[in-house]
């Protein structure tokens, strides 16, 4: 069996193992247009803050294309796929054939045109090892950065270059920030805390035009910047399974198994669309760990396995300066909110079931909430006002603690 | 394969398991002298809310979800036990996100720590081997 993987990230590295937990022997070959051993791609600002290095960022040991029996090839971009001839078709003429193929190839910063984008000569994204190795070079201490873009990535970026450059302004069009994972209450407490290093924000606008070093902002205001960040959001890399005739939406369509309209072609990460489970709906879930065990159900079906169903859903873990905040699910249905100070929760629930929430400053035990969104334990099985207060599996009950503590079963 | 599972009905709710896992993993000699105005940071805890009472470890899942969402790699299963390489990680509290018991939680520097086994403390939990009612075992079940 000849297996291609496309990408050499977390999707990739879930569908190698996925495929070696079954399939000890087939030829597996990964193409990645980067030149790096796998690695962790939300590091990249931890690097340039100096909270890891280039040998800890690897996602994985240094033996484990040769520990996993796979072979590689680096620097190289799939430019097409070749459906009827079952062939990956590189950028140097080379075609590779595969009898199982997944497409793991991520996304790529979106950065949508704006007048006079071109002039500026020190302009960077946020999304690649070479990425966060172009703006380091960049870097010096009095220079002023303009990050457009205020989600995870901009802030993410601000927080690992704050202590490296001189001032740090952020703008975004939406009028909070971390509007994707965060409501207004919890973005509030966060921007303050970020304030409070040193950043400033301009909220609710967006850049009208740049001309080389200055950016005109829709609220008339003028911004001086040395260097220009563009963390407006990604788009998905779907373009081979769309050229190929491929089903695709906002992202790759996908089934149960990960496999795209087109037979023994298969899809994980970034590029899919997911079901979120949370909601119900279909939306692309570019996080991390979704991307994983995608990628991992996507090596167990290409190796003739059944995959377990992956209960994707939103979440994330994220900090700033020392502030953590967690996050997942769906925010609709009721709410129960707590708030001191710096310590923020909020919890979604609705149909006998928690949806999602919001945690900032104290996130112990936090998983016990994610365990309820993606579980659906149902709210009247437990003790829901002691949960509420703070997560616990006394709410649970003796007999779950008798099985999950005890090693009890109840199978019979 | 050995866990350390619970007995509820004999937990006293003494926390000893809490200090013994604690000075385990010191690596001092003398209890009193290691854990002497510090706040301990157990990789075992106690839920004791008056009436019941019993002590949360990490269950080294089947299905480990703070494994397969870690974002460094630095969590990993091998023969059965879960481990954190500290080098590795970054603090993220992805771990933290995903584990379905609570038993991942931040050392004094920031970065994860967890319930190991005691696989470098000599091998049976220490957590284990104080509790005075059998409350914790270490066993196959």
């Amino acid at each position: 069996m000849k297996y291609v993987i496309i990408g050499n990230s977390a999707a990739a590295v879930g569908a190698i193992e996925g495929i070696r937990a079954l399939d000890k022997d087939g030829d597996i070959m990964v193409i990645s247009n980067e030149g790096h051993h796998t690695y962790s791609r939300p590091l990249i600002s931890y690097l340039l803050q100096g909270k890891t290095d280039r040998e800890r960022m690897k996602y994985r040991t240094d033996s484990f294309y040769e520990d996993f029996n796979c072979r590689t090839l680096f620097g190289k971009t799939v430019i097409k796929l070749d459906k009827d001839k079952k062939a990956a078709l590189l950028d140097d003429g080379e075609k590779i054939p595969y009898d199982k193929l997944l497409v793991a190839t991520g996304s790529s910063p979106f950065v949508p045109p704006m007048e006079g984008l071109d002039t500026v000569s020190k302009r960077f994204s946020f999304m690649s090892l070479d990425d966060a190795d172009s703006l380091e070079k960049a870097l010096y201490p009095e220079a002023r950065v303009l990050i457009v873009g205020a989600g995870l990535i901009g802030l993410k970026c601000a927080e690992g270059i704050l202590a490296r450059v001189g001032k740090i302004t952020v703008i975004d069009l939406a009028p909070r920030i971390l509007s994707s994972i965060l409501d207004d209450e919890g973005a509030k407490i966060v921007q303050t805390h970020i304030e409070k290093q040193g950043i400033d924000f301009r909220l609710g606008v967006s850049a009208k035009s740049f001309s080389a070093n200055k950016a005109e902002l829709t609220s008339g205001e003028t911004l001086e910047f040395d260097i220009l960040v563009t963390a407006v959001g990604v788009r998905p890399n779907v373009g081979l399974v769309k050229d190929a005739g491929g089903e695709v939406d906002r992202g790759i369509l996908v089934d149960e198994n990960m496999q795209t309209t087109i037979p023994d072609v298969f899809a994980a990460g970034d590029c899919v669309v997911s079901c979120d489970l949370s909601c119900g709906l279909k939306r692309i879930l570019a996080i991390l760990p979704n991307a994983y065990i995608g990628g991992f159900n996507a090596g167990t079906a290409m190796s003739g396995g059944t995959p377990k169903p992956q209960k994707a859903m939103p979440m994330n873990a994220i900090g700033f300066f020392g502030l953590h905040i967690i996050t997942a699910g769906s925010y609709e249905g009721e709410a129960f909110e707590m708030q001191d100070k710096e310590n923020y929760k909020k919890l979604f629930y609705a149909d006998d079931a928690l949806k999602g929430f919001i945690l900032i400053g104290d996130v112990d035990k936090a998983g016990i909430y994610t365990s309820l969104v993606r579980e659906k334990t149902p709210l009247s099985g437990i003790d829901f006002a002691s949960v509420c207060k703070e997560p616990s599996l006394i709410a649970f009950g003796r007999s779950f603690r008798d099985e999950k503590l005890g090693g009890k079963s109840y199978e019979n | 394969m050995k866990r350390v599972y619970v007995n509820e009905q004999w937990c006293l709710g003494c926390h000893l398991c809490e200090y013994n896992c604690a000075f385990a993993n010191t690596g001092k000699k003398d209890m009193a002298s290691a854990l002497m105005n510090i706040k301990i940071r157990p990789n075992i805890r106690v839920e004791d809310d008056g009436k019941v009472c019993f002590a949360v470890s990490c269950r080294h899942c089947d299905e480990p979800f703070c494994v397969t969402n870690c974002i460094t790699g630095a969590l990993t299963k091998v023969g059965g036990v879960i481990t954190i390489d500290r080098n590795k990680c970054v603090g993220c509290y992805t771990c933290v996100l995903s584990c379905p018991y609570g038993c991942v939680t931040p050392t004094e520097q920031g970065v994860m720590q967890k319930c190991e086994l005691c696989t470098t403390n000599g091998g049976t939990p220490k957590c284990v081997l104080g509790c005075p009612n059998n409350a914790i075992v270490f066993e196959e079940r």
